[in-house]
Formats: C-alpha cells, structure tokens, sequence
C-alpha cells in the first residue's frame, strides 16, 4: 500500500532519474577539468614525472578560471620543491610575444603546463620557436565525464525551467480544485510589459532599486487581480474555467500590446538583471527563489487548513461545502495565486532578457499544463503533489536540454515532448484502473 | 397477446422434469475468486431455477457483486462449474452473457439519458444497417412497456423519468434481449413504498412468466415477500439454500452475519418527555416555523427537543432531505424562520450551520459526502480543521489520536488512516462520515437515511450510536424509508407528503407501518 502511493505520487521520479541517467550516458565523453581542479590535476602529474630542476612556464587564460588555475599550478609546484620559471596569463598574442621575450633572454623552459583551452597555443609554440622544441606541452589528465552533469549544464536546465516551474506551482493549485488557467502565457507578457513600462516611467536606465521593485510588484499585482478576476468569473457568474481564462487570455494579451504599443520596452538599467541572471553562492538567484516558492506551497498543500481545503474543492466541491467550507473564496484563490505567479514569471523572464515585449509566454500555458499533469495532477481535480509538478517541469527541462546535447533538432523535441505528455496521461489511467479491482 | 407468445410462456413455465428432478436454469457451484490480498470467493455459488425468485443475501464484502461479475465474465474464477441451460458455460465477457441471455440490473443504471426510451431499449441493437425503423421500434417498445404495465411515452427522455420509470426501462431491456434470468441488485434502494410495492408485483409477473430472478438486496421485509429461496454468501462462501417459506427473519440474519443477533434494534432507555415534549418545560433545542423554500417543503413546523430521537418518514421525494437541507443551510429558504434554543437563526451557507452547532449526513453518501479518492483521515478531519490547526497549520497527530477514538468505538475496518476512502466497503464510509460529523460535537444532528445500502453489522452499530447521542441531551433528526427502521429507533415520528407535513405520531410502541404509509400516501 505505501509502495503504491509512494510510487504512484512520486513514480514520475523513476522517470526523471531514468532521463538523467540516458542523458548522462549519452553525452559522456572527455572533459578537460579547468581551473583549481585542473592545476590540481597537472601539479600531481608533474611532481611525479617532471624532472626536480626541469624549467615549468604556467600558459593561461585571463578568466577567472584562468587566474586560478595558474596560481594554484604555481603554489602547488613551488611547494612540491619544482621551479616555476613564468606564469603567462593573456590572450593568445600577448602570451606568445612574452614567451618569444623570455627565450629570447636566454630563458629555458623545459615545460609548458597549460589547460585545456590552449592547447593548440603551447603546441604552435612548440612548433614556431625552435628554443622551445626541447620543450613538453603538459596538461591535466582528461577525464570522462557526461557533458550533461556538468554543474553549470544543470545550472543551465534549472534556469531555464525556473518561469515555467514558477507558474506551475499556481497552476497545481488551480487544477487541483479541478479548474484551469489558460491565461498564465499572456499574464507573462502583461506583467513583464507592466513593469518594464512602470520602470521606464520611472527613471528608465536611471531607475533605483526600490523603483524596480515597486515596479516589479505592480507586474504582480496586475496579473493577480486578473486572475482574480477570472475566479470571480468561473465563482459567481458559473462560467467554466476553461472559457474564463480563455477570454482572459485574449485580455491580458491584448492589454500588454496597448501598454507596450506593440514593442518590446528595453528602457531598463543593468542591475534590473539581478534577478534573472544573477547568482548567489554560484546558484543563480531565480533557481533559489523557485526553490523557497516550491518549498512553501508543499508546506500550504500539504500541512494548512487552506490546503486540505483547495484538496476537498477538487475532490468533490459538493461535499465540500456541506462540510463547511468556503469553495467559492478557495476558488477566488487559487486563481489569483495563479495570476500572481504567472506575474513572478514574466518579471523573471524580463530580468533574464532584460527587456519586457507583448510577445512573451506565448504557449507557456501548454509547457505549465504539461509539467502539472506529468507531475502526476488529475484534471478531475482533487489529486496532486507540488513536488510532483517540480519533477515534471524538470523532465521536461532535462527532455529539452538533453535533446540540444544530443543535437535533436527543435522539432522533434516538440514531438518527443507530446508523446511524453500523453504517456503520463496513460500511467494515470492506468493507474486508476488498477485501483479500481 | 399472440399465440407464440402464449406458446413460448407456457413451455417455460413448464421445465419436463425428465429425471424427476427439475433442471436448473443456472448452477455456479464451488466457484472460488482470489484478489491480490483477499480470497474474494471460497467455495461459492447459486442455483436459479425458471420460474423461481431466488434472494441472494449475505453483508456487505459477502461477495455477492463478486459472484454476479465472476458469472457475466467481468471478473473470471479461479476455480468452479457454471452451467446454464444445461450447457457448461464461460463468459469471456459481459456482451457474452447478455446474447445467452443472462441481464444484470446494477444499482447505477446502464442508460443514457440524454436519448429517449425506445433509443435506450435498442441502444447496441438498431436492426437496421443505416436508417432506424424508428415506427417498427416504438411497436417492440410499447408491446414490452405494456407488458410490465409501465406508463411510458417510448419518446420520453431518460433523464426525464423517475429512479422508478428508469429501472422499469432496465427490465424492459432485458426483456427484448429475451433475457433468461435477471439479475437485480439492490432494486428498492431509491424507490418509495408505492414503487417497491409495483416492482415486487413485476418481479412477481416475471417469474410467472417462467423467468429467474436473482434479488440482491439488504431489505428483509422485501425478500421475505418475494424470493422463493434464500441463498446466503458470508465471507465469500455459500452458507445456505433456504425456501423462504422456512425461514424467520432473526434466521435469516443470523445466517448472515454468522452469530445470532438479539435483536434489530438496541434497546435504551427513553425519557418520558420526550414522547409527550409539551407536558415538559424544556425549551426546544431547534424550531422550525413556517418553513418553506419553492414546491419541495411547504410551510413545514416542529420543534426538536434535547435527549429526543425524532423520526422524519415519507415517501422518496416527499421533501424530508429538502427539509434537512434547509435547516443546515445547504439550500435558501423562502420564508419561515428556524429558532435555535428560541432565538431566530440568520444562516447563509453550510459554515454557519456548523457553527451554531447543526450537522447533517446526508443521504448520498459519495456524491455529497465523501472524498472518495482522498484518505480515510482527511475525510474525517474537513469539518472540524479549524479545531486541528493551530494557526492555518494542521497537527495531523491531534487528528489521527481523534480518529483512532471512533475507529475503536464504532469498530471502523480498513487498512489505514491514510487508505483512500473509496477502497472502504459502504458499512464503514458510512461510520467514518459519522465520524466525521460527531467531531464537530454538534447538539442538532440530522440523518438522512444512515443505514442505506450498509449491511445488517453496521446498521445495528449505527442504532447504537443514535442512541448514544440522544441520551447525550443531543437533539436527532432521524430521516429514513424503512418504516421498520423508523418505528424500531424513534421517540415520535413525522409524515412528510409532497413537502408539508402530514401527521406525528405520539404513541411509536403501538403504531404500525400501516399506519405511517397511510399518512404518506395520502
């Protein structure tokens, strides 16, 4: 019985770490390590092999991982007793004119240790400078490692599902209770229009952080009230969620073309970024904002009298009310949470592009929907997991981003990604059927 | 009637007892069915002979869905003999059984509303290839409506027609398909007397005709009226064939249940006020004055006392559960007024009814009562999470400790708290609704039908319970179609006919069921 709740809340998980092992797999192939890992790499090899009073020349890039890897090369050496005779850090041209300076004093170098990156530098170097034809090009042993588990490929896949995800946790709540938004895409490209247009009133590129803020939560607070606005159609005018949010799709795009007059709005300062590109702890800041929501609506769903109360809506509204429950203001609710949402959504996807245009979100509904319903969610309401809707916005981040590792054109990855949609829909039922014996 | 047809009956109705011993229509002997988990069927079976009424009786998870499904080819045994018409036989599936000519009459109907009786009758069997002999079909339809004495219009729609008028349809449907036996499952439970009264009578018509009928039903005054034999699962196994003729009800119950039972209802002791409520002082708990709300309750007034079991009888439709409804706020009331212990209530919606201490269980359990794909715990804990969490934030711990309390007192089975509610057989939904409802430690409770479609175990636990909560000074509201079940539990009694009230009875000891369908009907 746990197994099977267990595998049936969280058996789109198998499925996730299922994807990420064939992706892992499939893109794995020699990785040079760069920066500190690199120097640590090649220091071990060279005080093992290198002769003690071997001449080592350190050849790097003017990168961050280029600064590091040359001064930990060059302490890690220096402390294992070897000679460090230069430490060049440039681009290419100005690594070799210091090179040709320094044999051209007399200077020998035995080694060259160098990352990766330029390889092909050292070795025409090698080649060009008949002082250096002693020389050995050393660089850190290679390892085989899956492109797609670099740290800053899942970085990458975590980013760009973080709007999607975002709007997913609105959109759970509202299919829960049984409705659904089709308004989330066009209150992206409203809110990101809003708040780029309040920033430019603003100040523009001179506009201060508090104004941006300010700015950014009235993009929120628009896509709330209409979402409210679509409650109070599907709550006291009857109207089927489906047709609501439908109108106020056209609405809400409608509205961001008017506000924008029909163009993108890029009247924004630099740090308006912050947000969408930004990082804390090398995690990118929008990555941690989509980790706290998720936290706290698993918390709502899951532990709050509001939760159990927008379950109970979905389950069954009837039953619901005759156990004293206000269906209409958790209906009023989830809707506006997902107004508010999709709102967050687009002010990220501004910041990430810096800039807000009526054309954002277009389809993303279809992209939220499918991530609610693969994250397990019945359509019939009264069933679904916040953590559930996590893992099916991350398939469909990893589906996508292991199909651009694995060069599947665009295409395909639309028809790949249907299919997957509608084999959850499949485990679902089946599911179903089986509980039903 | 034409002469084939009179020909065709009487050979029916007539088997050649060759051997000397009749030769059954249908025999399923030694059938056995095993779920992951539960041996569904041990050594089951039934016998059904033509022109015979054969109960097939037995509690809730007896098997008896079980055995019909293992027959018609929705479920396949593991094991045993089916034999119809002589023939040793295996349905693969349900379309199977009903060409050979076995129909089951399940409790959710098999029609479709939104198309016509004749489209109905012949949904799956147009004769035609393209264009439908629509005046051909009418004929066929009207010639089987007449044949059961069923008012119909062919052309009425089936969303249109009564629970009644609709079942009639089922039978007329398995008549065309020249059904050999028919198989009905809890037949009555939504019917009125008058309706239970004429179904019996078409039973009864049918078996003449020399069909076999498999009655499945909780409803022991009806079968005692109509089966011929009794066959009795427990626990999946066929534990007795009877003739009903040999048969006592306490018999019959014990036979079911598997110990004797002492009586059907508890007995408590009843405070003499509350039989005669105005020789007392008390003040009422709940008034109702004038209460009406469209064409369903019509200027309806009583009071309900403290520590008082108050019975709401009628037939269906007569505006009990409207009433209910009013009283909790589930529906808007056209005028009139409710006096909560003498002051007037202002309620606009479920919430304030639980607030002032006023609960109701409905009559429809799954469509207005559960959470049927939700857990057990969260079906008990919806009406009382305001008293489970401590600032928004539910102490699932408080509500398991609370839950575990009615689980042992009302002897609730199921796997876990965390078990969907919907895998709980009816006996146990019903108690964990109870549950429920007695958690919000209301001083009005009001029951609509507890004890409908659960088995005789439970239904005995309920009584005990309803008792309970009267001597607790709780005012019960009890409403319920069994006459016996009314006159068996209730301090006074009220007549509900088409939304007023018709009469109360005073003196329960020495009134009769007669007497409380004669103030229904009239």
């Amino acid at each position: 019985m746990n197994f099977r709740s267990f595998a049936s809340d969280y058996g789109m998980l198998a499925v996730l770490i299922l994807l990420c092992a064939y992706f892992s797999w499939a893109t794995l192939q020699e990785q040079p390590p760069r920066g500190e890992a690199a120097a640590q790499a090649l220091a071990d090899v060279l005080a093992e092999e290198a002769p003690a009073n071997a001449s080592i020349a350190i050849l790097s890039k003017s990168n961050p991982d280029g600064t590091r890897f040359a001064q930990r090369l060059q302490e890690r050496l220096e402390s294992a007793g070897l000679t460090v005779t230069a430490a060049l850090q440039g681009d290419p041209p100005s690594v070799r004119t210091r090179l040709r300076e320094l044999t051209a004093q007399g200077t020998e170098i035995d080694i060259l240790a160098t990352t990766a990156d330029y390889r092909l530098l050292a070795e025409s170097l090698v080649e060009a400078q008949p002082e250096l034809s002693q020389a050995d090009v050393r660089l850190p042993p290679a390892s085989r490692w899956p492109t797609f588990l670099l740290t800053e490929n899942l970085l990458n896949v975590a980013n760009q599902i973080v709007v999607i995800a975002v709007i997913a946790i609105g959109m759970t709540m509202v299919i829960i209770t049984g409705g659904i938004d089709l308004s989330v895409g066009s209150l992206i490209a409203l809110s990101a229009v809003a708040a780029t247009w309040l920033i430019r009133w603003a100040g523009a590129a001179e506009a201060s952080a508090s104004e941006m803020v300010l700015a950014s939560l009235g993009g929120i607070l628009l896509s709330a009230g209409l979402g409210l606005f679509s409650g109070v159609m599907v709550t006291a005018v009857r109207i089927p969620s489906f047709i609501a949010t439908l109108a106020m799709m056209q609405v809400a795009s409608g509205l961001a073309f008017i506000i924008s007059g029909g163009l993108p709005i890029y009247q924004v300062p630099d740090t308006y970024t912050a947000l969408g590109r930004g990082q804390l702890f090398s995690i990118p800041i929008a990555v941690i904002l989509m980790a706290i929501l998720y936290l706290l609506a698993h918390l709502l769903m899951s532990h709050t009298r509001l939760g159990r109360y927008i379950y109970a809506v979905g389950g069954n509204a009837e039953a619901a009310r005759l156990s004293g429950v206000r269906v209409q203001r958790i209906r009023l609710f989830v809707f506006a949470v997902s107004g508010a949402m999709a709102g967050l959504g687009g002010i990220v996807l501004a910041s990430q592009l810096k800039s807000g245009s009526p054309t954002y979100g277009l389809t993303y509904e279809l992209y939220v929907i499918a991530a609610v319903v693969v994250g397990g969610a019945s359509l019939s309401g009264g069933r679904g997991k916040i953590f559930g809707t996590l893992i099916g916005a991350l398939i469909i981040a990893v589906i996508n981003n292991g199909m651009n590792l694995t060069n599947v054109e665009s295409y395909t990855q639309k028809v790949v990604l249907g299919f997957v949609v509608l084999g959850a829909v499949v485990l679902d039922s089946i599911r179903k059927r089986a509980w039903k014996n | 009637m034409s002469p084939a047809t009179v020909q065709e009956t009487t050979s029916n109705a007539s088997p050649p007892p060759s051997d000397g011993q009749i030769r059954p229509l249908l025999k399923m002997e030694g059938i056995d069915k095993a779920f992951p988990g539960v041996q569904a069927l041990k050594d089951a079976g039934i016998t059904v002979h033509a022109g015979e009424v054969v109960a097939l009786m037995g509690e809730n998870g007896a098997g008896k869905s079980t055995l019909v499904k293992a027959l018609v080819g929705i479920h396949h045994p593991d094991a045993g003999k089916i034999s119809f018409l002589g023939r040793q036989v295996r349905f693969d599936t349900p379309l199977q059984a009903i060409e050979a000519g076995i129909a089951v009459i399940y409790q959710e109907f098999n029609l479709v509303p939104e198309l016509t009786v004749r489209e109905n009758l012949f949904l799956g069997q147009e004769k035609a290839r393209f264009w439908i002999d629509r005046s051909g079909e009418q004929a066929k339809a009207l010639e089987v409506l007449k044949r059961l004495e069923a008012d119909l219009d062919p052309e009425a729609k089936v969303g249109a027609l009564s629970v009644a008028q609709q079942q009639a349809v089922e039978i007329a449907k398995a008549l065309l398909l020249k059904a050999k036996i028919i198989f009905m499952d809890e037949p009555t439970a939504a019917l009125s007397p008058r309706e239970v009264d004429r179904l019996l009578e078409v039973i009864g018509d049918l078996r003449d005709e020399g069909l076999g009928i498999v009655y499945i039903s909780h409803r022991l005054e009806e079968v005692f009226r109509v089966a011929d034999t009794v066959t009795v699962l427990r626990d999946g196994e066929l534990v007795g064939i009877r003739p009903t003729s040999e048969m006592t009800r306490p018999q019959l119950i014990e036979l079911m249940v598997g110990r004797k039972v002492e009586a059907e209802f508890p007995s408590r002791e009843k405070p003499d006020q509350a039989r005669s409520p105005e020789a007392s002082s008390r003040q009422p708990l709940i008034e109702v004055r004038g209460l009406t709300a469209g064409d369903k309750v019509k200027d309806v007034s009583f009071s309900l006392y403290p520590g008082e079991i108050l019975g709401l009888s009628g037939l269906v439709g007569a505006g009990r559960t409207a009433l209910a409804r009013l009283i909790f706020a589930a529906d808007p009331i056209d005028s009139g007024q409710i006096l909560l212990r003498g002051k007037p209530l202002h309620q606009r919606s479920p919430v304030d009814a639980i607030g002032n201490g006023i609960c109701l269980l409905n009559e429809d359990r799954k469509l207005q009562g559960l959470f049927l794909e939700h857990a057990v715990q969260a079906n008990f804990a919806i009406a009382s999470l305001s008293k489970f969490s401590r600032l928004g934030w539910v102490r699932d711990q408080a509500v398991r400790r609370a839950l575990q309390r009615y689980v042992e007192r009302f002897r609730i089975r199921m796997p876990g708290m965390g078990t969907p509610v919907k895998n709980l057989s009816g006996g146990n939904q019903q108690k964990v609704l109870l549950a429920r409802w007695l958690e919000t430690h209301s001083d009005i409770v009001l029951f609509d039908e507890p004890t409908r479609g659960i088995d005789v175990g439970a239904k005995y636990d309920i009584y005990i319970l309803v008792n309970e909560l009267a001597a607790a000074g709780k005012g019960v509201l009890f409403i319920s179609s069994e006459f016996p079940e009314v006159l068996g539990m209730c301090d006074r009694i009220l007549v509900m006919h088409e939304g007023r009230l018709k009469g109360e009875v005073r003196d329960v000891k020495n009134a009769t069921q007669e007497d409380l369908l004669a103030m229904a009907v009239s």
